[in-house]
């Protein structure tokens, strides 16, 4: 892989995930749901590993398109 | 002038069934004259099998329904006699625009495969859809097949004997009662059938209205599908702005769940709406409004004996996507066939049981799609907007969060995965034509493949040998031989062959693939024709 964030579509099946993504917090308060989802950040985020990128997807995320 | 849909199409005329001292027996009876129950009779008359349509109605359906008819429903209604006239009017479309707030944060382009004879989309008013069907319910009655239509003759009670079906049925002229070999209920979402006898219909209610209404105006909006998130003229809810033929524009308009329908649906409330949207300035005229809160739902089991139930009587799912009639009428394409086999003694009863295998399959696909799209709409919960925003949010900046937008998933038809009728997949061929998928089309000279296939049992041949001929248990299958040498644009070769040299696939009536191999194996294949009339 390189190191340049993935910023196309990526996910086979991406109404699944999305799906799946609501399913995970059904039923939450906001404020359970708010820590899920830092939670699932940090959980990615390790999974990538790669600074560089992180960087990159940090950046993607404040909504800057790539330069 | 008088519009097609406030035109009594089929008006009651007296039967002499009315008159009979016993009850008449007809092969078979259908409920409701709604786009299913007319394709239902038409497919049966095409194959010979008389058929009553009886309905409470005289006109073709009142209010602002579906306007999308997808590529396979299309194809369906093209070997029923009726696609043509629907495409030559109904309005083409490939573009579509995605709003969020005050901005629009991308387009997109359907860029429909190419070697379909149908297109993947067309825009039509439903009366037009239902009028095209009624035409040609008239050409087959010119032509002499057994088809009717009984206009006013609603039915309140219904039994169902084991054998046969019963109907009292009500009409100007008093009272009579029917009996069906089969009767087939195409009574719609609220199924008065269904509820007399005593069915469930079970799922989800979206707490929300929608306000849809049909406007006539002269106006510069190309046509192509505009779809608003959160818009200033509707804050918090969304819209949807579509072309239908004779500049009429269906617009949906999110209203939220705590409102007075009727006070909503009167003029002098829309008319502000509209113009919120539109600009003061255009010029508009209201065809229609109507107020709808979406369900998604099922029936446990699509029949009960010698009751059958199809379309919005047997499910129900939420417009966007567009899945409605689209989806009825994949299921009487699915119950026509199977139904004239049994009665011809060649199929047991329990081929029906397919039908239900089948088609709850695709119920559930499409309950699930168009649920998907309604939450990803009207999201329900705070987080499940933030998200939802979220997603609007990095669409406009980057390309990856397109795919999870969801204002609607195309209509594709469902691949019958595990049908009791497939028999195993023995080609290594493309996935998309695995046993119980339908058959994509494919260009064959100035011809297409679909309509060669019409409406009985083939043995379609690629590169490979077979008799011209096959009988077995009573079904005659008719090969249709086919060569990659005489397919410039190589499709048949992509769509049927793949990586494999040749290809023999055994079709069902309904154009689903039954088994495929990679040649022709007198046993195996009759095996599959067997298999594939519950034989086996
Ligand atoms: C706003 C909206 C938008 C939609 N958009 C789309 C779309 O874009 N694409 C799509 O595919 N679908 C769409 N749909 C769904 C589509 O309109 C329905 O799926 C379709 O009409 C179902 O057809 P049907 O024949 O099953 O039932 P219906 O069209 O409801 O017909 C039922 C018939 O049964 C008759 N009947 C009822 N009770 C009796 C009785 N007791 N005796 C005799 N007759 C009786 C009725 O008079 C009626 O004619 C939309 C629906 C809505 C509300």
């Amino acid at each position: 892989m390189s190191d340049q964030l993935t910023l196309t579509p990526n996910i086979a099946g991406a109404d699944d995930f999305y799906a799946e993504l609501l399913t995970a917090h059904e039923g939450l308060s906001k404020a359970d749901s708010d820590a899920l989802n830092a939670r699932l950040v940090l959980v990615l985020a390790n999974h990538i590993g790669d600074r560089v990128i992180l960087s990159q997807a940090l950046a993607a995320a404040a909504l800057k398109s790539e330069e | 002038m008088n519009k097609i849909f406030e035109i009594p199409l089929y008006a009651y005329e007296r039967s002499p069934d009315q008159d009979a001292d016993t009850p008449v027996r007809r092969k078979v009876v259908v409920v409701g004259a709604g786009p299913i129950g007319l394709g239902a009779a038409i497919d049966f008359a095409q194959q010979g099998i008389e058929v009553v349509i009886l309905d409470d109605n005289d006109k073709v359906s009142f209010g602002s329904r579906a306007v999308c008819y997808a590529k396979r429903p299309l194809e369906i209604l093209d070997r029923l006699g009726c696609g043509k006239p629907m495409v030559d009017k109904g309005v083409e479309w490939n573009i579509g625009k995605v709003f969020f707030d005050e901005r629009q944060v991308y387009q997109f382009d359907l860029l429909p495969e190419g070697g379909h004879e149908f297109p993947a989309f067309i825009n039509l008013q439903q009366y037009y859809f239902e009028e095209y069907m009624v035409n040609r319910v008239r050409e087959l009655q010119a032509e002499g097949a057994p088809i009717e239509i009984r206009g006013r003759n609603k039915v309140l009670k219904v039994e169902e004997h084991g054998d046969h079906a019963s109907v009292l049925v009500d009409t100007p002229e008093g009272q009579y009662t029917l009996e069906a070999d089969w009767l087939v209920a195409c009574d719609g979402a609220t199924s008065p059938i269904r509820a007399m006898m005593g069915l469930d219909f079970v799922g989800r209610i979206f707490e929300d209205n929608f306000l849809i209404a049909d406007v006539i105006m002269d106006a510069e909006f190309p046509t192509e599908r505009w779809f608003w998130f959160d818009p200033p003229f509707n804050k918090g809810q969304s819209a949807l702005l579509h072309k239908q033929p004779d500049g009429v524009w269906r617009i949906d308009l999110q209203l939220g769940w705590d409102i007075d329908k009727e006070e909503e649906k009167k003029p002098e409330n829309v008319i502000p709406r509209l113009k919120a949207m539109l600009g003061d300035d255009v010029q508009f005229e209201l065809e229609w409004v109507s107020i709808y809160t979406f369900q998604c739902r099922r029936m446990e089991t699509f029949r009960q004996g010698r009751v059958i139930f199809a379309g919005d009587a047997a499910h129900q799912v939420s417009p966007f996507g567009a899945r409605g009639a689209n989806s009825g009428l994949q299921d009487t394409d699915n119950l026509c066939w199977k139904l004239k086999l049994i009665m011809d003694g060649t199929a047991p009863e329990s081929l029906l049981d397919s039908y239900d295998y089948e088609r709850i399959h695709g119920a559930d696909e499409n309950i699930m799609n168009s649920s998907r799209s309604t939450d990803f709409i009207t999201p329900k919960s705070e987080m499940s907007r933030v998200l939802r925003d979220a997603v609007l949010d990095l669409s406009e900046v980057h390309a990856f969060a397109r795919p999870l937008v969801n204002s609607g998933r195309l209509s594709v038809p469902c691949t019958y995965d595990g049908s009791p009728l497939n028999s195993a997949d023995a080609l290594d061929g493309p996935a998309r034509t695995r046993p119980g998928s339908p058959c994509p089309d494919v260009p064959l000279g100035d011809d297409f493949l679909l309509p060669k296939l019409g409406d009985k049992f083939t043995l379609l041949t690629i590169d490979a040998d077979a008799p011209d001929e096959i009988e077995e248990s009573g079904i005659t299958v008719t090969r249709l031989a086919l060569s990659t040498k005489n397919d410039p644009s190589q499709m048949l070769k992509e769509r049927f062959l793949g990586g494999a040299e040749a290809g023999v696939y055994l079709i069902r009536p309904d154009q689903h693939v039954a088994a495929r191999r990679p040649s022709y194996d007198d046993n195996l294949i009759r095996a599959a024709i067997r298999r594939a009339i519950g034989k086996e």
